[in-house]
């Protein structure tokens, strides 16, 4: 004690050194004040960019991402990665408007069974890393490509279309109706997203299971030897990912209108950007689920800024990469105090 | 010593007719596309595997993974080069970088032909037959500016096209429908330099269904009086239209696209989009084979159409609203011929 | 003669070609601090793997209060009341102390949001935390939802002892306490090892630091060769002698007269 006392009346900490104490201690502060800085920027900057409307535009802009992205962030949480987001999505969603739309099954028992699609692949995902220890990336960069193709076989490659959808299953369209909120237009799909990221926040910070996924991010080992079985609980939570891809492949045919193998072919990277920019570490065990909801929505902040603005599009790229490599530099610059 | 001249005589036959065999070792031929993803370039092998069975030309087929994979094109190249085949059909994903492997291919005594896409220079390929795009676009600007009539003269027109990267069946539609709406289209190698008020934007789909509504979303904002949609394909116009519904502006709006899929071109039955021009890959294909089988035969290189310096496989306004001087054929008519 | 608490009878371990434990016994008394030493490479690490549930022997036989005890996992030997505090620690460091010290045996509210959807009772966890720690004398450090990793050491190490004696029913098994700390903390570690002793728990210490074994230790354990080597009174031999004993430049007489 009398050491760290010393140590500490001789080095006055600096206003850097004040900053980086802070964000330590609140590290969603980061985020969030990337993104009250950017809604300032573009308010001045774009025409409309703070009307209701393209706020609430934005929301539904990110609502199928940003849900991809909770479920990214949980697998993200335990020190992996799970690549295979976006093609798990296009193959439940695949599988609801081939039963409800070609097939004729009811279209509940449809998304039912597009749901447990979802727990399969991630029953399958993270069987393969737990039993057979393979890495997260290579198991899921696997399963993607898998995926994929049952994506292109059960499908014949075709779209199902949104006037097919209307006449026979309209119900998997429910996450893109949309109601008002003042000048807010929201759809379900928005407030699926929340929800989602409302459940994992409680049941991260709240009960046993949380803990013990930030403790295997953090350090597996010493989570084992302090007596988590670490393979259930990675196991469920790469289950829980294929869940939440289940819920955002409903909510994306909404927001598509019509079931396409082709859409949302970079939806596995702009999750992963989600959950970066969001602050969450890559290395695991470190962030708040509040931060990937957040990444999210800077991100479609930037696109719809610098669209309304009439910038090319090569610029939004030019920005999300910046966002990217800025959120990690600040993730790194903050951990210094750790070690 | 009879039966050992017998055999002897039966060797040598033998010996013959395995020559004789290598002599009529059937043709080969590669086609190679962009991916195995899109029912375009499914229909556009098939066409190619049926052709090749009636004529007894042998198909290899490749594909790269997804759109722009030119790695895989390269490999399936340099594959080909190796196998001796006669000719190879090839839909370049990046039609600049993989002409260093056509020259090689070329240099075999291969004949290659670029379908769908023409390279960059396009007489690196010893032909190429593919949809006249710029037509393609132009059949539709024409089509949306004798629908809207007088109102043509004030429309505010929504451009979605692919990406950013303006491959040059992008520029082409564009430029083309720019002209045919009666908009000076500039410099027709570039998309988005015209000045004219009528263009609210250009946007980009990544021609998918997501990506059309996203960009339709961003052009209405920066103008909810869009009456005319130019969309790249039909996927893209799908989620325009998507976007135009939850804006409730799904009335008064015209949409137009290129391709001629089959959910494109029930969806002009449906009046999602007034107009597509309809493109014929699996003719492509059909005609890529007779002409490797005619150069294998005796050596017959193919013809331009006559006027353009490619093979046109031909192009079809598909509409069930016709307009005077812009011949077309109806949806039901379009199904017959769609692609996928 | 009061029963042992923890006791190994011929305990085997090989793998492959090489016997890491060649029929060891062990004993541990009520209350009292057992120090293994023994050099590197003699098998003290796997006796103690053995006796935590971190590996099981191949033969022999270990007892828990008299009763036959198999091991199949950490969680077993954990369940059964021997806690062990390995040299990493086994902490988290992103998690605060209380959350450290409730891993993997985290206490559930009581009302329906507890039983059906597995929230936590944070309040109660936090208190009993607090407890254990002020108990051992740990709580200078104390804000109890403070993450890990701002601890110094010897604070972490505290952590890590008081999480094995709040838990230990039977025994606590302490794996290096004092390797990576400085004099000051590991002066305050023997203290709160001391202190969980006074409180009836035995402890088996693994040690190589001659001066704290010979400090605390009630009876020290020499391990060589994979098996038992003596059992000896730190009061009535010295350091030259223990270490002599465990390189074997020496025997010990009790093996002479055997």
């Amino acid at each position: 004690m009398t050491e760290a006392t010393v140590a500490r009346f001789e080095h006055r900490r600096t206003t850097a050194e004040s900053i980086q104490h802070f964000l330590h201690r609140f590290p969603t502060m980061v985020p969030v004040i990337v993104l009250i800085v950017s809604v300032a920027g573009f308010a001045l900057a774009a025409p409309n960019f703070m009307s209701a409307f393209n706020l609430s535009l934005i929301l539904q802009q990110v609502a199928v991402v940003g849900t991809l992205a909770a479920a990214q962030s949980l697998v993200i949480l335990t020190a992996g990665i799970d690549l295979s987001v976006s093609a798990v999505m296009v193959l439940c969603s695949v599988i609801m408007g081939k039963l409800a739309v070609e097939m004729g099954v009811p279209v509940p028992i449809a998304i039912a069974a597009g749901i447990a699609a979802g727990l399969g692949t991630g029953w399958v995902n993270g069987t393969l890393v737990t039993r057979l220890r393979l890495p997260p990336f290579i198991t899921t960069l696997g399963t993607l490509n898998i995926f994929i193709a049952l994506v292109y076989y059960l499908s014949g490659r075709n779209t199902i279309r949104s006037q097919d959808i209307d006449a026979s299953a309209p119900l998997l369209k429910l996450f893109g109706q949309n109601f008002r909120l003042g000048g807010f237009v929201i759809t379900y799909g928005v407030l699926l997203m929340l929800a989602v990221f409302a459940v994992l926040y409680v049941a991260l910070n709240m009960t046993a299971w949380g803990k013990r996924v930030y403790a295997i991010g953090d350090d597996a080992e010493a989570a084992a030897l302090a007596g988590i079985r670490v393979n259930r609980v990675l196991l469920s939570v790469y289950v829980t990912a294929g869940l939440i891809c289940g819920l955002a492949a409903w909510s994306s045919i909404g927001r598509v209108g019509s079931v396409s193998p082709t859409s949302f072919v970079e939806a596995n990277l702009e999750s992963i950007t989600a959950v970066v920019i969001g602050g969450i570490s890559l290395f695991g065990g470190r962030g708040s689920i509040a931060a990937p909801l957040i990444g999210a929505i800077i991100v479609g902040v930037f696109n719809s800024g610098l669209r309304l603005m009439g910038v090319d599009v090569l610029w939004q790229l030019f920005a999300t990469g910046w966002l990217i490599i800025i959120a990690v530099a600040v993730d790194q610059w903050i951990r210094k105090i750790a070690s | 010593m009879n039966t050992l001249k017998t055999t002897a005589c039966a060797a040598a036959a033998l010996f013959a007719a395995t020559l004789g065999a290598n002599a009529q070792e059937p043709t080969r031929a590669c086609i190679i596309t962009k991916t195995d993803i899109n029912p375009f370039f499914v229909k556009m092998k098939e066409g190619a595997e049926e052709k090749g069975r009636e004529l007894g030309v042998e198909i290899m087929a490749y594909a790269g993974k997804i759109d722009g994979d030119h790695e895989t094109q390269q490999q399936a190249m340099e594959s080909c080069i190796a196998a001796g085949v006669k000719g190879i059909l090839l839909v370049a994903s990046d039609p600049k970088a993989i002409v260093a492997q056509v020259e090689q291919a070329q240099a075999q005594g291969i004949l290659v032909i670029a379908l769908d896409t023409p390279l960059e220079p396009a007489d690196a390929a010893d032909a190429t037959f593919a949809t006249d795009n710029y037509e393609a676009g132009r059949l539709i600007g024409a089509w949306a500016r004798g629908t809207l009539g007088d109102a043509a003269q004030d429309a505010k027109v929504a451009m979605l096209n692919i990406n950013a990267s303006q491959p040059s069946v992008d520029v082409l539609r564009n430029q083309g429908f720019t002209e045919g709406f009666g908009i000076d289209p500039k410099d027709n190698t570039r998309i988005g330099d015209e000045d004219d008020p009528r263009i609210v934007g250009q946007d980009y789909t990544d021609g998918n269904e997501e990506g059309g509504r996203r960009a339709m979303e961003a052009l209405f904002q920066r103008d909810p009086s869009i009456n005319v949609v130019y969309t790249i394909n039909e996927p893209a116009a799908a989620g325009a239209a998507e976007a135009l519904r939850a804006f409730g502006r799904q009335e008064g709006v015209t949409i137009v696209s290129v391709d001629g899929g089959c959910p494109g071109v029930q969806n002009v039955a449906d009046g999602v989009i007034g107009a597509t021009s309809q493109q014929y890959p699996r003719k492509m294909a059909e005609m890529g084979i007779e002409a490797i089988a005619a150069f294998a035969k005796d050596g017959t290189r193919p013809q331009n159409t006559e006027g353009l310096s490619f093979t046109d496989t031909g192009v079809q306004l598909v509409t069930d609203k016709p307009v005077e001087g812009v011949p077309s054929i109806t949806s039901a008519e379009g199904l017959k011929l769609c692609w996928g | 003669m009061t029963q042992n608490v923890l006791e190994a009878r011929g305990l085997t371990k090989r793998y492959g070609r090489v016997t890491a434990l060649d029929g060891c016994d062990f004993d541990l008394r009520p209350g009292e601090i057992l120090a293994v030493i023994g050099d590197n490479g003699a098998g003290k690490s796997t006796l103690i793997k053995a006796l935590s549930g971190a590996i099981q022997p191949d033969e022999g036989e270990i007892r828990l209060d008299g009763r036959p005890a198999h091991f199949a996992s950490p969680l077993a030997a954990r369940q059964s009341g021997i806690e062990t505090v390995y040299q990493t620690l086994a902490l988290s460091p992103a998690l605060s102390i209380s959350d450290n010290m409730f891993m993997g045996r985290e206490i559930r509210r009581e009302d329906l949001l507890g039983r059906w959807f597995g929230i936590l009772d944070r309040a109660r966890m936090d208190r009993i935390a607090r407890e254990k720690l002020s108990e051992l004398g740990l709580l200078t450090i104390q804000n109890i939802g403070q993450r890990v990793e701002t601890l110094s050491g010897g604070q972490r190490q505290g952590v890590a002892v008081a999480r094995a004696a709040a838990f230990g029913s039977k025994v606590v098994i302490l794996d290096e306490p004092t390797a990576a700390l400085g004099v000051k903390e590991s002066r305050k570690v023997l203290d709160l090892i001391l202190d969980v002793r006074a409180r009836g728990l035995p402890i088996v210490l693994i040690s190589h630091n001659m001066p704290h074994v010979f400090e605390i230790a009630d009876r020290i354990h020499v391990h060589r060769l994979g098996r038992r080597l003596c059992l000896i009174d730190p009061k009535q031999h010295s350091m030259s002698d223990a270490v002599a004993y465990m390189t074997g430049a020496k025997v010990p007489e009790e093996v002479l007269a055997a």
